[in-house]
Formats: C-alpha cells, sequence, structure tokens
C-alpha cells in the first residue's frame, strides 16, 4: 500500500522531469531503431551488430569532441559549429562502419545465398569483433567527453528544469529523423528501398540496383545510428562496450513499434524512452535496463507485429 | 446421413482485399477420388490450405468426418491437428525434406504422431526401439508400395520428378490418413510417369482405402481418376457433376476461354 | 585509372594487403583513449622477431610473413597440380595415397569407423592427465576445455539439431551454478526445505530449474521468427545478470558466495571427496561428457532428432505431416537449457564460488563459437572444435606470445565466426546432413523459405 501512494507522490513530483528525460532518451533509441527496421525491411534480418555502429559514431565524435573542445568553454556559435560537426564525423563513422559491415559481413553470404541462420552468426562474429578491436585501440576504461556546449537550464515545464543537452537531443533527432522520412518517401533511392523491401525480385526486374540499394539502406541507418551515439556519449561518455544495452532497447523499440516501419521506429522510440524513464518512480534505478526487455517480451506475446505492424514499403 | 469426409460450408478467404475464396461449398464421400479443377488463380491452393489448417477463413466452416464418425471443425485448427485427425497432403512444388534420404522422408510421416519420447530416445528405451522398427517396417511397406524401394537410401533431392512425387506420396500415406489431398501431383512429369502416377492413385483409394482429393490441371488424369468433379473460378464455385457432365457444362467452357475444342485438357500447358 | 581495380588479380592483392594490415593492427600493442593513434602506430614501429632470426619492425616482419606464406600458397597450388598430373599419369604410388585417403573418408563415413574415432578421443581424454601433469594447466582444462566442452554439446542440441540461436545459454549455466549455491546453503537465501543438501543433489535442482527458465522463455519466443530467439535470449542473460549482480538477499549481489562445498560421497563406508587436485574433477567431467555425447547422439539418431531435420528443412511441409514445430522447438531449447544448468552445478563446485562476472555474455559468444567452429550438428565436430579452440586458449593463457593479450580474445573469436561464415559454414567436421542443406540451399534445391528473403515475406503462398 504505502509502497505505492508514495511512489506515485513522486512520480507526480518528477512526472514533468522524467517525461523531458523519458523523450530524450527516446529521440536516441528511435535513431537507432530505424537502423534495424530499414536494414530489417530489405533483408528481413535482424542486424546484430547495429550497436557497434553506435559505438563507432560515439567514439569518432568523441575524438572530434576532444580535439575541437579540448577542455576549453566553447562560445555560443562554436557549440552550434561543434554540435553540427559531431553530428556530421559521428554520422559519417557510423555510415562507414555500416558499409563496411555489409560489405565484410553480409554480401559474401548473400552471394551464395546462405541460410539466414548464417547472416545472424557473421553479424554477432562482427559485433564482437568490432567492440572488443575498439577496446583494444582506444582503452577498457570509460572515457568522458569533452561537452561541446555548457549545459544550463534553458526553461522549465512546469517546474521541472530542461537543460541544453535535452534541447539538443530534440532537435538534432527531429532533423534527422523528418528528412530520413522525406528522403525514404520522395527520393527516387528512396524509392528504390522501398522498392526492394516490398519485393526484391521485382524490383530488380524494374532496374533497382539491389546490391547499391542495400548499401545505401545500411548507410542511411548506420548514419542515424553513429549521430545517436554521439548524442548518447556527450554526458556519459565513452567505453567500448557502450553499444550493447542502448541498441538491445532500441531493437525492442523497433518490435514495439512494428519492426520493418519506420514511423513504428519512432514511435517506439519515444514510448519505450518514456515508459522506462517513468519506471525508475516506481522501481530501483539498476533495473530500468529489465523494463525493455519486459516490454520487448511482452509486445512478443501479445502483439508480435507492433503498434503500427511491420511493412517497410508502407510505412513511408 | 450421408457418411461425407469433408463438408465446405460457405467458405470466404481474404487476403486483405483479395478474396481468394468466395461463399465455397462442396462436400467429399468417403471413399471418393474427387478433383478440383479451375484456371489458375482460382483458388484451388488457397482450398487446400484450408482444408489442412494453413489457412483459416474468415467466414464459414469446414468440417471433417473421420471414419468413427467423429466430427472435427478444420477451421482454427494446426496443421498438425488437421495431419492427426486423418488428413495427409502433398504440395504443388514438391517439398520433400530433401538433404535426408528417400527412406528418412517417408519414416519422418510414419513417427509423427507419436508422443513426444525425448527420454526414451536418449535412453533408446525398449519402447523406443520398438516403435523404430515398426516405422522402418511401415516405410519399408510404403517405398515397397509406391516402387521407390531401390532408391530407399538415395538423398531425395537427387531422386527426378515422378520419383518425387511419388515420394511425396508415400510420405504423406505414413501418417495413416483417410483423405490425401493432392495438390498438382502430375507437374512436370512425363507421360510415362504420368500413367505410373495414375495408376498409383487408384491403388491409393483401391488397396489403402484412403479417400483422394485432387488437385490438377492435366484433364487427361483428371478425367481418367475422378468419380466427380468440382470447377472453381475466381474463388467461386462454378460447376460440379461427373466428368461427363463438367466436359459439357457450357460456364466451365466459358471459364476456361481461349481453350481450344480439344477441350479444357489444352490448360495443362 | 579506376578500371585497374576492377581487375581480379589486383582485387585479390588489395584483398590480401587489408586483410594483412588488419592483423598487423590486430596483434599489434594495445591503445588508449589518450593517444587513440598509439596503438595503430606502435603496430607498425614497435619491434618484433621474426622467427627469432632478427627483431625489425613489425612492418618488417609482416611484410616477411606474408611473403613466406605466399611462398608457401604458390607451391602448395604447383604441388596439387603436380599431384593431379601424376594421379592422370597414372603414377603408382599416387594412386596407392589417393586409395588410401578414399579409405580413410570410407572409414569416417562408417558407423564402426565412426565408433573408432570416439574411441580415440575417449583415450586421449583418459591418458590426458598423464600427458600434462602441470597442475594449473590441469585446473585450465578443467574449467575451460571439459567444462565448455560440456557445454558446446548442449548447445548443439539447440543451435545444431534445432537450428535455434540462443545467445541467452549463459543464463541457463548461471541458473545452473545458482542453484548449486542454493542448494547447498551457500546464499544468503535459505536452502530449499532449510536442509544444506549435498552438492550433488544440486544437480537434478538445477536441471528442472533451468528447464524450467527454458521452457517459460521459449513458449513465447519460439512461435515467432527465429532471430526473435536470438535477441530475446540475449536479453534474457543480461537480465539474469541483473539481478544476479543486484539481489542481494538472495544472491549475494556482486560479490555472489564462495562458500559451496565440493562434490562428496558419503554413502556408508564409501566416502569420496572431489576437489583440492584437478583431477577428480577433470575425469568425473569426462564421464559426463561421454555420457552426453551418447544420449544426445542417439536423440539426433532418434524420431525426435529427424523431427528437427524436418523442421528446420521445411517447416511447413513438417507440419503438414503432423509434427508440431513450436514442440520440438521447445524440447531442443529446454534440453540446451537443461544441460547448461546440469554444467553450472559442475563448475560451481569445482570453483567453490559464484560471482555475476562469470556469467557474461561474452560466455554464450564463446560456446557458440566452438559449436559453429567444429560443425553445426556435428557432435565430433563439436568436441574437436572445442579441444581445438579451447586448447589454443589454455595454451596462450599458460604461456602467452609477446603479441597476444587475453582481453583480445573475443576480437579474435568475432573475427573467426566471419572467417567460418564466409568459408566454411557447416564447420571443420560438417555433420553430414548440415553439409547437405548448406550446399543444396546455395545451389537453390531446398524451398525458398529456408533461404534469406530477399523479397516479399507476406506473399501469399504459391497460389492465391
Amino acid at each position: 500500500m504505502s509502497y505505492f501512494t508514495s511512489h506515485f507522490s513522486t512520480f507526480g513530483h518528477e512526472f514533468w522531469g522524467l517525461l523531458v528525460g523519458g523523450v530524450a532518451n527516446g529521440v536516441v533509441y528511435a535513431m537507432v531503431a530505424i537502423g534495424y527496421t530499414m536494414v530489417y525491411g530489405v533483408l528481413r534480418l535482424i542486424n546484430f551488430a547495429h550497436s557497434e555502429i553506435f559505438t563507432s559514431g560515439a567514439f569518432a565524435s568523441f575524438f572530434l569532441m576532444k580535439a575541437l573542445v579540448g577542455g576549453s568553454t566553447p562560445t555560443a556559435t562554436e557549440s552550434v559549429i561543434y554540435v553540427i560537426l559531431g553530428v556530421l564525423v559521428g554520422g559519417l563513422a557510423g555510415a562507414l562502419a555500416a558499409l563496411a559491415l555489409e560489405r565484410v559481413a553480409y554480401r559474401p553470404l548473400r552471394r551464395r545465398n546462405a541460410p539466414k541462420l548464417a547472416y545472424l552468426i557473421s553479424a554477432i562474429g562482427a559485433s564482437y569483433f568490432l567492440f572488443n578491436f575498439y577496446g583494444k585501440e582506444f582503452g577498457r576504461i570509460n572515457l568522458s567527453m569533452d561537452a561541446p556546449f555548457t549545459n544550463n537550464t534553458v526553461f522549465t515545464i512546469f517546474g521541472a528544469p530542461v537543460q541544453m543537452y535535452y534541447i539538443v537531443i530534440v532537435i538534432v533527432g527531429v532533423i534527422m529523423l523528418v528528412s530520413l522520412d522525406r528522403f525514404v518517401a520522395k527520393s527516387k533511392l528512396g524509392r528504390g528501398i522501398r522498392a526492394v523491401a516490398q519485393d526484391a525480385e521485382t524490383a530488380s526486374l524494374m532496374g533497382v540496383n539491389i546490391d547499391r540499394t542495400i548499401s545505401l539502406t545500411f548507410v542511411l541507418g548506420g548514419f542515424l545510428g553513429g549521430v545517436a551515439g554521439f548524442l548518447f556519449a556527450i554526458p556519459i561518455g565513452v567505453v567500448y562496450t557502450m553499444g550493447f544495452t542502448p541498441a538491445l532497447k532500441a531493437f525492442s523499440a523497433a518490435v514495439l513499434g512494428g519492426i520493418g516501419n519506420l514511423r513504428g521506429a519512432v514511435i517506439g522510440g519515444l514510448l519505450l524512452g518514456i515508459v522506462e524513464s517513468f519506471s525508475v518512480a516506481f522501481f530501483d534505478g539498476v533495473y530500468i535496463d529489465v523494463v525493455a526487455f519486459a516490454v520487448l517480451v511482452l509486445v512478443l506475446m501479445v502483439r508480435p507485429t507492433g503498434i503500427l505492424g511491420e511493412r517497410l514499403g508502407r510505412s513511408a | 446421413m450421408v457418411d461425407n469426409l469433408f463438408d465446405v460450408q460457405n467458405v470466404t478467404l481474404r487476403f486483405g482485399g483479395v478474396v481468394s475464396l468466395n461463399d465455397v461449398t462442396l462436400s467429399q464421400k468417403r471413399g471418393e477420388i474427387l478433383a478440383i479443377i479451375g484456371p489458375n488463380g482460382a483458388g484451388k491452393t488457397s482450398l487446400f490450405n484450408s482444408l489442412t489448417g494453413v489457412y483459416t477463413p474468415q467466414q464459414g466452416s469446414i468440417t471433417f468426418t473421420d471414419a468413427k464418425g467423429k466430427r472435427y471443425s478444420v477451421i482454427g485448427k494446426k496443421p498438425y491437428r488437421v495431419s492427426a485427425a486423418g488428413v495427409a497432403r502433398t504440395f504443388q512444388a514438391s517439398r520433400m525434406f530433401s538433404a535426408m534420404t528417400t527412406f528418412e522422408n517417408v519414416k519422418i510421416g510414419a513417427e509423427s504422431h507419436r508422443g513426444l519420447g525425448a527420454v526414451g530416445a536418449m535412453l533408446k528405451g525398449p519402447a523406443t526401439r520398438r516403435d523404430e522398427v515398426r516405422s522402418d517396417a511401415a516405410t519399408r511397406d510404403l517405398l515397397e508400395f509406391v516402387g521407390l524401394t531401390s532408391q530407399s537410401n538415395v538423398i531425395a533431392a537427387s531422386l527426378n520428378y515422378g520419383a518425387r512425387r511419388r515420394l511425396e506420396i508415400a510420405r504423406a500415406l505414413a501418417t495413416r490418413p483417410q483423405v490425401l489431398l493432392l495438390d498438382e501431383p502430375a507437374a512436370g512429369t512425363n507421360p510415362a510417369e504420368k500413367n505410373d502416377l495414375t495408376e498409383l492413385i487408384r491403388r491409393v483409394r483401391d488397396e489403402m482405402n484412403v479417400s483422394i482429393l485432387l488437385i490438377e490441371h492435366d484433364m487427361k488424369l483428371v478425367m481418367a481418376l475422378a468419380e466427380r468433379l468440382y470447377v472453381l473460378n475466381f474463388g467461386s464455385v462454378i460447376a460440379q457433376g461427373t466428368p461427363e457432365e463438367i466436359r459439357a457444362n457450357p460456364a466451365v467452357i466459358e471459364a476456361y476461354l481461349g481453350a481450344s475444342d480439344t477441350g479444357i485438357a489444352e490448360e495443362s500447358k | 585509372m579506376l578500371r585497374v581495380f576492377q581487375h581480379h588479380m589486383v582485387k585479390r592483392v588489395a584483398g590480401a594487403i587489408l586483410i594483412g594490415l588488419l592483423v598487423l593492427v590486430m596483434t599489434g600493442p594495445q591503445g588508449n583513449g589518450s593517444e587513440p593513434t598509439s596503438g595503430f602506430t606502435g603496430s607498425f614501429s614497435e619491434h618484433m622477431s621474426f622467427f627469432g632470426f632478427f627483431t625489425p619492425p613489425r612492418w618488417i616482419t609482416f611484410a616477411l610473413l606474408a611473403l613466406v606464406l605466399s611462398l608457401l600458397v604458390m607451391f602448395a597450388k604447383y604441388s596439387h597440380r603436380a599431384w593431379r598430373r601424376a594421379q592422370e599419369s597414372g603414377a603408382a604410388a599416387a594412386r596407392a595415397v589417393a586409395s588410401a585417403a578414399a579409405r580413410v573418408k570410407y572409414v569416417r563415413s562408417r558407423r564402426s569407423g565412426r565408433y573408432s574415432g570416439y574411441a580415440l578421443l575417449v583415450l586421449l581424454g583418459i591418458f590426458l592427465p598423464r600427458i600434462i601433469t602441470s597442475q594449473s594447466w590441469q585446473t585450465n582444462i578443467v574449467q575451460l576445455v571439459a567444462v565448455y566442452i560440456l557445454l558446446a554439446i548442449g548447445l548443439n542440441v539447440v543451435t545444431g539439431f534445432a537450428g535455434l540461436l540462443d545467445l541467452g545459454f549463459v543464463a541457463f549455466y548461471a541458473i545452473g551454478a545458482y542453484t548449486t549455491a542454493w542448494v547447498t546453503g551457500a546464499l544468503p537465501t535459505s536452502p530449499p526445505f532449510g536442509i544444506h543438501f549435498n552438492t550433488f543433489f544440486a544437480i537434478p535442482f538445477a536441471i528442472i530449474l533451468a528447464m524450467a527458465f527454458g521452457v517459460v522463455l521459449g513458449i513465447p519466443t519460439l512461435r515467432l521468427r527465429g532471430d526473435y530467439l536470438a535477441i530475446v535470449t540475449l536479453g534474457f542473460g543480461e537480465i539474469i545478470f541483473i539481478f544476479a549482480n543486484n539481489l542481494y538477499g538472495i544472491t549475494g549481489g556482486s560479490t555472489g558466495t564462495n562458500q559451496i562445498p565440493y562434490l562428496s560421497v558419503h554413502l556408508g563406508p564409501l566416502k569420496y571427496l572431489w576437489g583440492l587436485t584437478p583431477q577428480p574433477y577433470y575425469y568425473l567431467t569426462l564421464a559426463f561428457i561421454v555420457l552426453f555425447l551418447m544420449i544426445f547422439s542417439s536423440l539426433e539418431h532418434s524420431r525426435v532428432g529427424r523431427a528437427w531435420v524436418a523442421i528446420r528443412e521445411d517447416e511447413v511441409a513438417a507440419e503438414s505431416l503432423g509434427i508440431y514445430p513450436l514442440k520440438y522447438k521447445v524440447m531442443a531449447f529446454a534440453i540446451g537449457a537443461a544441460s547448461a544448468g546440469f554444467a553450472g552445478v559442475i563448475t560451481a563446485s569445482q570453483t567453490l564460488f559464484v560471482t555475476p562476472p562469470t556469467f557474461s555474455l561474452s560466455f554464450s559468444i564463446n560456446i557458440l563459437v566452438l559449436v559453429i567452429f567444429g560443425g553445426m550438428g556435428s557432435i565430433a565436430g563439436v568436441v574437436v572444435g572445442g579441444l581445438v579452440i579451447q586448447g589454443f586458449v589454455v595454451y596462450m593463457i599458460q604461456s602467452p606470445p609477446a603479441w597476444y593479450n587475453p582481453a583480445d580474445l573475443y576480437m579474435y573469436l568475432g573475427a573467426l565466426l566471419i572467417v567460418m561464415m564466409i568459408f566454411r559454414p557447416a564447420g571443420l567436421l560438417p555433420s553430414r546432413r548440415r553439409l547437405r542443406e548448406v550446399t543444396q540451399v546455395e545451389s537453390g534445391v531446398a524451398r525458398d523459405q529456408m533461404l534469406t528473403h530477399i523479397g516479399p515475406h507476406n506473399r501469399v503462398e504459391e497460389e492465391l
């Protein structure tokens, strides 16, 4: 009794604060979930190495910030430039990692029409190789990031402070997600992706270059994943194993929204971020990672196709 | 009461906006060789899939009555339960377990209705051994019956088309069904194999006492075997009757428009 | 100008150089975050001995190694061709060798041949402690080779026989180990019925508990596509870790417990205590490996094993024959879980402690590597794969060469997984069925649902 009443009163107090944190996390999950969903759309595969794409983006932008900021306090103009550069470099690193991954771990198997299990194993191998490689090259300890901006409170909602960090995440995230949505819906390349997702055979007969489309899918998903890595690392820094948990959550988010469905990934990401954030009011914080898993198993039991249903072709 | 094996009442099956079966009503008597014909896309395989539990029609009822008079409602049942009730099938594009031998393929059918038995299997208990002996014997008999004894240790993938068809029939029969659903058994076989197949299907009914429900494009085979036919077009039953009646039915000829006057046999090409 | 890169030979050489550079960096010195390039530059500039002849910078050593390797490959190709020619020209010796090779293949394919192979392995196992007498070697062999092989044989049922990817295998292993601690009264929470059981009693408890978890987790997940299982089990492994780490009152939290008693027998006059020296545990584990080999081998060749193959090959056809796929998948999953739980008992009672870090997810991947490397579905392959890889791991722990850092183990294992999938997906000693499946899928014989759908997944089957 008292457990719930007391927790509910905390919840009431912290509602807005938790909501802000949840939305910010949710945006990051959504950006990672997009990568899962897009690859799933064209290959019908869960890209197990997506966590390392996220890590790649985080490390690249970490070193960039180290070079640019290097312990100084950036001015407002500098902050804007640094964030933009961080997004670009993180995204490019993610895209590059994704492209390499597709080339090395997927394409040779695709060439000989390997069974599905082979792709999963190869991707797991790639994931383990990559993060341990980062661990070897950059050390196995947590490194804190030089923040590209001062994390002041910008304004408050109902008494809950909203810091610069949350605003940056939401702005960058919204720009990324909207442009991706538009790109897939409107551009010729985007149409190619949708065509392959719907029916690869017909698409290839219609002159869509399957290999290039698949690479492009990895690159787009990788870019968003890399940017997410950058945003995620700003407050907590980087460590070689950092990709695992957020990626597992992002995958849960993709399933929650309906895997293969772009907008589903966004909805799933936001929802998961918020649910997870609110759960802190009820459970001990150490169990926060359990929430995403519980959501995943529940969705799979109750509605395995997710909220919006699975389908990349129709989503955009 | 008529001793019906299958009673299909007003079955409608949709995929999104596409109506695959539209208010289909038909029945099969016990011991009958019944054929379902119709142009490509008429819904024949969808009907098979509905009869075996692969698809779940949105409307209507499908009742299967076994030899003891027990009635099963098929709709909503999973395929393995329909199989356990006594319905066996083959597939349009043959689906053997191609990495296994002919013998193993049939044996899987022969032993699939037994209980779990993992513990017995691990310890190789006497009951498991007895089971193995029994399934082996049943498998040998069936391979003999379909004439594949000499190829029993061959990998299924290396069999030719006619042999694959016979293997599929043997495998389905191994589950000891009361009715065998054959989805275009003659597809891809040569004329000699077709004759053998016709003979085999008739023997299945006469010697093993298994009713036959047949989808086939080859009219020669259908007319030689079937005692009664249903004609499907665009998901609806447009005609039924004996082979002679069907041949003379103007609606059927209409459905097969473009067929020459040698009749609907042209369709098989 | 760019056309030159399209050329076959150029591509090959460029690929080889890239791989060489990668290996150079992989085996190079440990870098760090404050000087992110130090690992890379050190890989080139540090000195490394070339077979003890001289010690140039690493990149020169590697270039020389590459040269030697390519000469060897060329020589192998040449001699293979010469060998072919000799065979064709009918040299008597060549024919004799060829027929001997065919004979070996034949013996291996026959049942008696297989059994004598197993017998040889068992004999080797029995005499191994006489050959390797060092205590630390023996301890490592028990903990890192024998127990890992035991686990790999269990995972092989799940991944090899039933074709399911279980990445949370370690969770069941942890359940087994914690159950051992619980049953023997080593945890903060009181043991079942308040009795401190003999360690042997942990075995049935562990098997039943692990199996129960397997069934509960398996039923909702195994209904769905195979890759969901992989990710759910991955999450489950992590969850078990979090709980073990945080439920202080039950599991002892991050410090776990070190109060587990050795396995022991007290039956009237019969008294025996395993422990102190590694040998008794070694033989006990060996006995269980042989037992597992026997029961899982009969399982493979039973009705159940055939049903798994049928489901792996064509689930729709299998179901049309009355096989309920979910039932058999859950069964495989539960058997795998039970054997991992069992292995957990062995480990816990030998090391006497359980702590959460023992059960990191990497552990599952390590076991998976053994199964993949040896050959999915091939019991002999899994044993040999386990011997080779874990033997190598132990060797690297006992006498590490300068270039090897034990922390990099998973980097190498990850790379190995990719290489295996690209070049030898059926493994070192493939099971014959698997090999057929792989080759048939790849030549397009088998049904398309075995393939990765690069195409419509919701296409209505066949005819609509």
